[in-house]
């Protein structure tokens, strides 16, 4: 098997992507797990824009590795005062559930994955996954749930505001 | 490049994202292991997207973000609200519904 450009692209978003998201569960300090989150939200973002995603890649590191990861480390910032929120872990045994049922999963998925095939993949537009493109599908298809979606996050403002705050 | 690359990267992240919400306990790295989650999900989307030619993949990876910035809001101010009552970050300490 010939190496391609895109394969050789694939292997170096995907390498780094999956150790740093594995660096999320092994960290022990929730601050070196949220960083680990970051830079996994990088290397997601570029394996987007191979696949021609550019809009959402932008969307990956504004919205993801921007907002919702400076949420995190506020709260984190917030409720660390020490070394107790170094939380005890599981029992053993029940963390060897929890990774035979992760296991099992991902065999289901194996299986779905092979049914699904693959085949060449269809042609693409010259202007797939640009701003335009996919602003045209929002705006044209998809515009109940694209205002559906500014009510959920006025909803999730009030909502979060309401349940942090100590008194209204 | 072949589709089943990208299935199967999206598979092991969701993997790993099931495995920090089943295996800790420190409710902000569920939270995070939900995260990854959904970003594997936003992954296989946009691989049927890319694989199809099909910009409806897009969108809903574009709403599937805005939804996951809502539940960050809202699941974080939880989580804030449940420390400053019983001062736990613990996911198995919260169980009031049963005790």
């Amino acid at each position: 098997m010939t190496a391609t450009a895109e394969q050789v692209t694939f292997w170096i978003f995907a390498v780094p992507l999956v150790a740093t998201a594995t660096g999320v569960l092994l960290a022990k300090n929730p601050v070196y797990a949220a960083m680990n989150l970051v830079a996994a939200f990088f290397f997601l973002a570029g394996i987007y824009v191979l696949l021609v995603a550019h809009l959402l890649a932008f969307m990956q590191i504004l919205v993801y590795a921007g907002a919702v990861m400076v949420l995190f480390l506020f709260v984190i910032m917030l409720l660390s005062t020490g070394d107790e929120h170094l939380v005890k872990e599981r029992r053993r045994a029940m963390q060897l559930v929890g990774a035979a049922g992760a296991i099992m999963l991902v065999a289901v998925l194996a299986a779905a994955i092979a049914d699904a095939g693959g085949g060449e993949p269809a042609p693409l537009a010259a202007d797939f996954g640009t701003v335009k493109a996919v602003g045209r599908v929002l705006y044209t298809q998809y515009l109940l749930p694209f205002e559906a979606t500014s009510l959920l996050l006025l909803v999730a403002i009030v909502g979060a505001v309401v349940v942090a705050k100590e008194r209204i | 490049m072949a589709l089943t690359y990208y299935l199967w990267l999206a598979a092991v992240l969701f993997g790993i994202g099931l495995l920090g919400v089943l295996m800790k306990r420190n409710a902000l790295i569920v939270m995070m292991g939900v995260e990854l989650m959904l970003n594997a999900a936003n992954l296989t989307f946009l691989a049927f997207a890319r694989q199809r030619g099909d910009l409806g993949g897009h969108a809903i990876a574009f709403f599937v973000i805005a939804v996951a910035a809502a539940e960050a809001a809202v699941g974080l101010a939880i989580v804030i609200a449940i420390y400053r009552t019983r001062g736990a970050l613990n996911v198995d300490e919260v169980r009031a519904l049963r005790e």
